[in-house]
Protein backbone atom coordinates (compact mmCIF):
# COMPACT_ATOMS: atom_id res chain seq x y z
CA UNK A 1 0.00 0.00 0.00
CA UNK A 2 1.49 3.28 -1.05
CA UNK A 3 1.82 6.02 1.52
CA UNK A 4 -0.67 8.86 1.28
CA UNK A 5 0.71 11.79 -0.71
CA UNK A 6 2.27 14.57 1.34
CA UNK A 7 0.78 17.69 -0.21
CA UNK A 8 3.03 20.24 1.45
CA UNK A 9 4.29 21.96 -1.69
CA UNK A 10 4.42 25.69 -0.87
CA UNK A 11 2.86 26.75 -4.19
CA UNK A 12 -0.34 24.72 -3.78
CA UNK A 13 -2.05 27.03 -1.22
CA UNK A 14 -1.22 30.03 -3.39
CA UNK A 15 -2.86 28.45 -6.43
CA UNK A 16 -5.90 27.43 -4.40
CA UNK A 17 -6.24 30.90 -2.97
CA UNK A 18 -5.97 32.60 -6.36
CA UNK A 19 -8.31 30.14 -8.17
CA UNK A 20 -10.77 29.49 -5.36
CA UNK A 21 -13.60 28.35 -7.64
CA UNK A 22 -11.55 25.82 -9.65
CA UNK A 23 -11.40 22.16 -8.71
CA UNK A 24 -7.79 20.97 -8.60
CA UNK A 25 -6.32 17.62 -7.78
CA UNK A 26 -2.77 16.98 -6.61
CA UNK A 27 -0.44 14.06 -6.04
CA UNK A 28 3.03 13.68 -4.65
CA UNK A 29 5.65 11.02 -5.12
CA UNK A 30 9.04 11.09 -3.41
CA UNK A 31 8.86 14.81 -2.83
CA UNK A 32 7.72 15.65 -6.36
CA UNK A 33 4.35 17.28 -6.53
CA UNK A 34 1.93 17.25 -9.46
CA UNK A 35 -1.02 19.58 -9.75
CA UNK A 36 -3.87 18.36 -11.95
CA UNK A 37 -5.53 21.32 -13.65
CA UNK A 38 -8.74 21.49 -15.73
CA UNK A 39 -7.77 22.01 -19.35
CA UNK A 40 -9.52 25.35 -19.76
CA UNK A 41 -7.70 26.82 -16.73
CA UNK A 42 -4.22 25.62 -17.69
CA UNK A 43 -3.06 28.83 -19.28
CA UNK A 44 -4.27 31.03 -16.40
CA UNK A 45 -2.65 28.80 -13.79
CA UNK A 46 0.61 28.70 -15.75
CA UNK A 47 0.64 32.47 -16.08
CA UNK A 48 -0.03 32.85 -12.35
CA UNK A 49 2.77 30.45 -11.45
CA UNK A 50 5.19 32.28 -13.69
CA UNK A 51 4.29 35.84 -12.68
CA UNK A 52 3.38 35.62 -9.00
CA UNK A 53 6.36 36.90 -6.96
CA UNK A 54 5.96 34.04 -4.46
CA UNK A 55 6.05 31.38 -7.19
CA UNK A 56 8.37 32.66 -9.96
CA UNK A 57 8.38 29.52 -12.09
CA UNK A 58 10.52 31.23 -14.67
CA UNK A 59 11.67 28.09 -16.49
CA UNK A 60 9.68 25.42 -18.31
CA UNK A 61 11.91 22.38 -18.37
CA UNK A 62 9.65 20.03 -20.31
CA UNK A 63 6.29 19.51 -21.94
CA UNK A 64 5.37 15.92 -22.50
CA UNK A 65 2.37 13.61 -22.52
CA UNK A 66 1.24 10.14 -21.45
CA UNK A 67 -1.27 7.75 -22.94
CA UNK A 68 -2.97 5.82 -20.11
CA UNK A 69 -4.66 3.26 -22.33
CA UNK A 70 -4.75 -0.08 -20.43
CA UNK A 71 -3.01 1.50 -17.46
CA UNK A 72 -3.41 -0.79 -14.44
CA UNK A 73 -4.76 1.92 -12.11
CA UNK A 74 -7.79 4.00 -13.17
CA UNK A 75 -6.92 7.52 -14.29
CA UNK A 76 -9.11 10.61 -14.79
CA UNK A 77 -8.55 10.51 -18.54
CA UNK A 78 -6.97 8.61 -21.40
CA UNK A 79 -4.31 11.22 -22.21
CA UNK A 80 -2.37 13.51 -19.92
CA UNK A 81 -0.21 16.47 -20.93
CA UNK A 82 2.46 17.39 -18.41
CA UNK A 83 4.35 20.63 -17.91
CA UNK A 84 7.47 20.58 -15.73
CA UNK A 85 8.03 23.98 -14.16
CA UNK A 86 11.21 25.12 -12.42
CA UNK A 87 11.69 28.19 -10.27
CA UNK A 88 15.34 29.15 -10.21
CA UNK A 89 14.72 31.83 -7.58
CA UNK A 90 13.11 29.39 -5.11
CA UNK A 91 14.90 26.25 -6.27
CA UNK A 92 11.58 24.50 -6.64
CA UNK A 93 9.81 22.31 -9.15
CA UNK A 94 6.13 21.75 -9.88
CA UNK A 95 4.40 19.58 -12.44
CA UNK A 96 1.13 20.59 -14.06
CA UNK A 97 -1.00 17.90 -15.57
CA UNK A 98 -4.09 18.08 -17.75
CA UNK A 99 -6.18 14.97 -18.43
CA UNK A 100 -8.29 14.64 -21.54
CA UNK A 101 -10.43 12.01 -23.20
CA UNK A 102 -10.63 11.50 -26.96
CA UNK A 103 -14.04 11.76 -28.59
CA UNK A 104 -13.16 10.21 -31.95
CA UNK A 105 -11.27 7.13 -33.06
CA UNK A 106 -7.66 7.44 -31.91
CA UNK A 107 -6.14 5.38 -34.72
CA UNK A 108 -6.49 8.21 -37.22
CA UNK A 109 -4.96 11.65 -37.41
CA UNK A 110 -8.11 13.75 -37.64
CA UNK A 111 -8.27 16.72 -35.30
CA UNK A 112 -10.14 15.73 -32.15
CA UNK A 113 -12.05 18.69 -30.62
CA UNK A 114 -11.46 17.22 -27.14
CA UNK A 115 -7.71 16.77 -27.48
CA UNK A 116 -6.71 20.41 -27.38
CA UNK A 117 -5.20 22.63 -24.72
CA UNK A 118 -3.84 26.17 -24.68
CA UNK A 119 -0.26 26.61 -25.81
CA UNK A 120 2.13 28.17 -23.31
CA UNK A 121 4.56 29.41 -25.94
CA UNK A 122 3.56 32.99 -25.09
CA UNK A 123 4.72 32.43 -21.49
CA UNK A 124 7.79 30.28 -22.13
CA UNK A 125 8.93 30.48 -25.78
CA UNK A 126 10.90 27.25 -25.27
CA UNK A 127 7.64 25.34 -25.25
CA UNK A 128 7.35 25.61 -29.00
CA UNK A 129 9.25 22.50 -30.09
CA UNK A 130 8.13 20.44 -27.11
CA UNK A 131 4.50 21.13 -27.91
CA UNK A 132 5.18 20.19 -31.50
CA UNK A 133 6.60 16.90 -30.27
CA UNK A 134 3.52 16.20 -28.14
CA UNK A 135 1.35 16.98 -31.14
CA UNK A 136 3.43 14.74 -33.39
CA UNK A 137 3.53 11.78 -31.02
CA UNK A 138 0.05 11.96 -29.41
CA UNK A 139 -2.09 14.09 -31.70
CA UNK A 140 -2.88 16.56 -28.92
CA UNK A 141 -3.20 20.01 -30.40
CA UNK A 142 -2.22 23.32 -28.83
CA UNK A 143 -4.38 26.39 -29.25
CA UNK A 144 -2.50 29.55 -30.35
CA UNK A 145 0.69 27.67 -31.09
CA UNK A 146 2.62 29.72 -33.69
CA UNK A 147 3.71 26.79 -35.88
CA UNK A 148 2.06 23.48 -35.01
CA UNK A 149 3.70 21.04 -37.43
CA UNK A 150 5.09 17.56 -36.90
CA UNK A 151 8.65 17.70 -35.66
CA UNK A 152 10.06 14.14 -35.55
CA UNK A 153 8.09 12.14 -38.08
CA UNK A 154 7.61 13.46 -41.56
CA UNK A 155 4.80 15.61 -42.88
CA UNK A 156 2.53 12.90 -44.26
CA UNK A 157 3.01 10.40 -41.46
CA UNK A 158 -0.41 8.74 -41.11
CA UNK A 159 -0.52 8.23 -37.32
CA UNK A 160 0.52 9.50 -33.92
CA UNK A 161 3.01 6.82 -32.98
CA UNK A 162 3.25 7.11 -29.18
CA UNK A 163 -0.43 6.39 -28.74
CA UNK A 164 -0.68 2.98 -27.16
CA UNK A 165 -3.06 1.69 -29.80
CA UNK A 166 -0.44 2.26 -32.49
CA UNK A 167 1.45 -0.98 -33.21
CA UNK A 168 5.18 -0.91 -32.42
CA UNK A 169 6.10 -2.06 -35.91
CA UNK A 170 3.86 0.51 -37.50
CA UNK A 171 1.23 0.09 -40.13
CA UNK A 172 3.55 -0.35 -43.08
CA UNK A 173 5.18 3.09 -43.02
CA UNK A 174 8.66 1.58 -43.00
CA UNK A 175 8.01 -0.87 -45.84
CA UNK A 176 6.25 1.32 -48.37
CA UNK A 177 8.96 3.38 -49.85
CA UNK A 178 10.48 3.84 -53.26
CA UNK A 179 13.07 1.16 -54.00
CA UNK A 180 16.25 2.04 -55.87
CA UNK A 181 17.95 -0.31 -58.28
CA UNK A 182 21.46 0.15 -59.53
CA UNK A 183 20.36 1.91 -62.69
CA UNK A 184 17.67 4.17 -61.29
CA UNK A 185 20.15 7.02 -60.94
CA UNK B 1 60.69 2.09 -52.34
CA UNK B 2 58.72 -0.61 -54.14
CA UNK B 3 58.85 -2.01 -57.59
CA UNK B 4 60.47 1.05 -59.17
CA UNK B 5 63.68 0.70 -57.16
CA UNK B 6 64.20 -2.80 -58.57
CA UNK B 7 63.82 -1.66 -62.18
CA UNK B 8 66.43 -0.06 -64.43
CA UNK B 9 65.93 3.71 -64.65
CA UNK B 10 64.55 4.08 -68.18
CA UNK B 11 62.70 0.81 -68.59
CA UNK B 12 59.22 0.19 -69.99
CA UNK B 13 56.63 -2.15 -68.55
CA UNK B 14 53.86 -3.54 -70.68
CA UNK B 15 50.50 -4.61 -69.26
CA UNK B 16 46.82 -4.60 -70.15
CA UNK B 17 45.00 -1.31 -69.93
CA UNK B 18 42.13 -2.69 -67.86
CA UNK B 19 44.62 -4.10 -65.38
CA UNK B 20 46.11 -0.65 -64.87
CA UNK B 21 42.64 0.87 -64.55
CA UNK B 22 41.53 -1.79 -62.10
CA UNK B 23 44.73 -1.39 -60.12
CA UNK B 24 44.09 2.33 -59.85
CA UNK B 25 40.47 1.87 -58.89
CA UNK B 26 41.30 -0.80 -56.38
CA UNK B 27 43.91 1.39 -54.73
CA UNK B 28 41.65 4.38 -54.33
CA UNK B 29 38.26 3.21 -53.10
CA UNK B 30 37.21 6.47 -51.50
CA UNK B 31 34.44 5.98 -48.96
CA UNK B 32 31.42 8.16 -48.40
CA UNK B 33 30.69 7.68 -44.70
CA UNK B 34 26.97 7.55 -43.97
CA UNK B 35 27.45 7.14 -40.24
CA UNK B 36 24.16 7.51 -38.42
CA UNK B 37 24.81 5.68 -35.15
CA UNK B 38 27.32 3.83 -32.99
CA UNK B 39 28.82 1.90 -35.92
CA UNK B 40 30.11 5.26 -37.11
CA UNK B 41 32.51 5.30 -34.17
CA UNK B 42 34.03 2.04 -35.31
CA UNK B 43 34.19 3.43 -38.82
CA UNK B 44 36.22 6.35 -37.45
CA UNK B 45 38.49 3.93 -35.60
CA UNK B 46 39.02 2.07 -38.85
CA UNK B 47 40.31 5.23 -40.46
CA UNK B 48 42.55 6.15 -37.53
CA UNK B 49 46.13 5.17 -37.00
CA UNK B 50 45.63 1.92 -35.13
CA UNK B 51 43.84 0.22 -38.00
CA UNK B 52 44.88 2.70 -40.69
CA UNK B 53 42.55 2.31 -43.61
CA UNK B 54 45.13 4.24 -45.62
CA UNK B 55 47.01 0.98 -46.12
CA UNK B 56 44.21 -0.01 -48.48
CA UNK B 57 43.95 3.29 -50.28
CA UNK B 58 40.54 3.97 -48.78
CA UNK B 59 41.35 6.60 -46.19
CA UNK B 60 40.07 9.63 -48.04
CA UNK B 61 36.61 10.07 -46.57
CA UNK B 62 34.69 12.13 -49.07
CA UNK B 63 31.68 13.96 -47.77
CA UNK B 64 30.64 14.69 -51.30
CA UNK B 65 29.03 11.64 -52.88
CA UNK B 66 30.14 12.77 -56.31
CA UNK B 67 33.77 12.19 -55.39
CA UNK B 68 33.41 8.85 -53.68
CA UNK B 69 33.22 5.24 -54.83
CA UNK B 70 32.10 3.40 -51.73
CA UNK B 71 29.03 4.14 -49.65
CA UNK B 72 29.47 2.82 -46.11
CA UNK B 73 26.09 2.74 -44.37
CA UNK B 74 27.15 2.59 -40.74
CA UNK B 75 24.27 2.56 -38.30
CA UNK B 76 20.52 2.41 -38.26
CA UNK B 77 18.64 4.32 -40.88
CA UNK B 78 15.31 5.82 -39.92
CA UNK B 79 12.56 6.04 -42.46
CA UNK B 80 12.94 9.80 -42.39
CA UNK B 81 16.64 9.58 -43.29
CA UNK B 82 16.08 7.03 -46.01
CA UNK B 83 15.39 9.61 -48.76
CA UNK B 84 18.72 11.24 -47.89
CA UNK B 85 20.52 7.93 -48.19
CA UNK B 86 18.86 7.20 -51.52
CA UNK B 87 19.74 10.62 -52.81
CA UNK B 88 23.37 10.20 -51.82
CA UNK B 89 23.39 6.83 -53.50
CA UNK B 90 21.95 8.29 -56.69
CA UNK B 91 24.54 11.07 -56.73
CA UNK B 92 27.46 8.66 -56.70
CA UNK B 93 28.94 7.76 -60.06
CA UNK B 94 29.69 4.28 -61.30
CA UNK B 95 31.57 2.18 -60.50
CA UNK B 96 30.10 2.48 -57.04
CA UNK B 97 29.97 0.08 -54.14
CA UNK B 98 27.81 -0.15 -51.05
CA UNK B 99 28.79 -1.65 -47.72
CA UNK B 100 26.07 -2.24 -45.17
CA UNK B 101 28.00 -2.10 -41.92
CA UNK B 102 26.59 -3.69 -38.78
CA UNK B 103 23.42 -5.42 -37.73
CA UNK B 104 21.30 -2.29 -37.89
CA UNK B 105 22.09 -1.26 -41.44
CA UNK B 106 21.73 -4.84 -42.64
CA UNK B 107 18.59 -5.92 -40.78
CA UNK B 108 17.37 -3.16 -38.48
CA UNK B 109 19.04 -4.92 -35.56
CA UNK B 110 17.22 -4.70 -32.27
CA UNK B 111 15.34 -1.61 -33.45
CA UNK B 112 12.28 -3.37 -34.79
CA UNK B 113 10.02 -0.31 -34.74
CA UNK B 114 7.90 1.74 -37.07
CA UNK B 115 10.61 4.34 -37.58
CA UNK B 116 13.63 2.20 -38.50
CA UNK B 117 14.36 0.68 -41.90
CA UNK B 118 14.70 -3.09 -41.52
CA UNK B 119 17.74 -3.44 -43.75
CA UNK B 120 18.88 -0.83 -46.24
CA UNK B 121 19.06 -3.51 -48.91
CA UNK B 122 15.27 -3.26 -49.15
CA UNK B 123 15.68 0.17 -50.68
CA UNK B 124 19.13 0.42 -52.24
CA UNK B 125 21.43 -2.25 -53.73
CA UNK B 126 23.99 -3.52 -51.22
CA UNK B 127 27.24 -5.23 -52.20
CA UNK B 128 28.83 -6.24 -48.91
CA UNK B 129 27.22 -7.02 -45.58
CA UNK B 130 29.58 -6.66 -42.62
CA UNK B 131 28.07 -8.37 -39.57
CA UNK B 132 28.61 -7.29 -36.00
CA UNK B 133 27.30 -4.86 -33.45
CA UNK B 134 29.46 -2.99 -34.14
CA UNK B 135 31.76 -4.87 -36.52
CA UNK B 136 35.41 -4.67 -35.56
CA UNK B 137 37.55 -2.53 -37.85
CA UNK B 138 39.20 -5.71 -39.14
CA UNK B 139 35.82 -6.85 -40.37
CA UNK B 140 35.14 -3.60 -42.16
CA UNK B 141 38.59 -3.76 -43.74
CA UNK B 142 37.81 -7.33 -44.78
CA UNK B 143 34.70 -6.00 -46.49
CA UNK B 144 36.67 -3.35 -48.34
CA UNK B 145 39.26 -5.94 -49.32
CA UNK B 146 36.49 -8.13 -50.72
CA UNK B 147 35.56 -5.25 -53.00
CA UNK B 148 39.20 -4.78 -53.95
CA UNK B 149 39.52 -8.43 -54.89
CA UNK B 150 36.43 -8.16 -57.10
CA UNK B 151 37.78 -5.05 -58.81
CA UNK B 152 41.20 -6.62 -59.26
CA UNK B 153 39.81 -9.73 -60.89
CA UNK B 154 37.54 -7.61 -63.09
CA UNK B 155 34.83 -9.78 -61.69
CA UNK B 156 31.82 -7.50 -61.46
CA UNK B 157 28.66 -9.60 -61.70
CA UNK B 158 26.25 -8.58 -64.47
CA UNK B 159 22.88 -9.84 -65.56
CA UNK B 160 22.36 -11.04 -69.18
CA UNK B 161 21.65 -7.47 -70.31
CA UNK B 162 24.96 -6.25 -68.94
CA UNK B 163 23.51 -4.45 -65.95
CA UNK B 164 25.44 -4.62 -62.73
CA UNK B 165 24.15 -6.86 -60.00
CA UNK B 166 24.80 -6.33 -56.32
CA UNK B 167 27.63 -8.52 -55.08
CA UNK B 168 25.63 -9.79 -52.07
CA UNK B 169 28.68 -10.87 -50.12
CA UNK B 170 28.37 -11.38 -46.37
CA UNK B 171 31.74 -11.12 -44.66
CA UNK B 172 32.51 -13.85 -42.13
CA UNK B 173 34.30 -13.04 -38.87
CA UNK B 174 38.05 -13.03 -39.44
CA UNK B 175 39.28 -13.20 -35.88
CA UNK B 176 39.09 -15.62 -32.97
CA UNK B 177 37.47 -14.25 -29.85
CA UNK B 178 39.77 -14.57 -26.86
CA UNK B 179 38.57 -16.61 -23.88
CA UNK B 180 36.47 -14.51 -21.54
CA UNK B 181 36.63 -13.42 -18.79
CA UNK B 182 40.34 -12.76 -18.44
CA UNK B 183 42.15 -12.53 -15.11
CA UNK B 184 42.75 -9.06 -13.72
CA UNK B 185 46.36 -8.09 -14.18
CA UNK B 186 46.42 -4.51 -12.91
CA UNK B 187 48.41 -4.38 -9.71
CA UNK B 188 49.59 -7.97 -9.98
CA UNK B 189 53.33 -8.36 -9.50
S1 LIG C 1 24.86 -2.54 -35.33
FE1 LIG C 1 25.18 -2.12 -33.15
S2 LIG C 1 26.92 -0.67 -33.14
FE2 LIG C 1 26.05 -0.68 -35.21
S3 LIG C 1 24.56 0.98 -35.25
FE3 LIG C 1 23.48 -0.89 -34.71
S4 LIG C 1 23.44 -0.89 -32.48
FE4 LIG C 1 25.02 0.54 -33.12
Amino acid sequence: MAAAPKLDHPSLPLVKERFADVKFMATEFRGQTTLVVPAEKLHDVARFLRDDPRCQYNFLSDVTAVDYLDYPAPQPGRFAVIWNLVSHANDRRLRLKVFMNPTIDTTGIDADPALIVDSVTDLWPGAEWMEREVYDMYGIRFRNHPDLRRILTWKDFPAHPLRKDYPLRGRGEREHYQKLARDSA
Amino acid sequence: MGLESALPVDSVLSTQLNRVVNWARRSSVWPMPFATACCGIELMATACSRFDLARFGAEVMRFSPRQSDLLIVAGRVSVKTLPVLQRIYMQMVEPKWVISMGACASTGGVFDTYAVVQGVDQFIPVDIYVPGCPPRPEMLIEGIMAIQRIIDADNIPRDPEGKRLPLNIAVAPNYEPRPMPVPVTVGAS
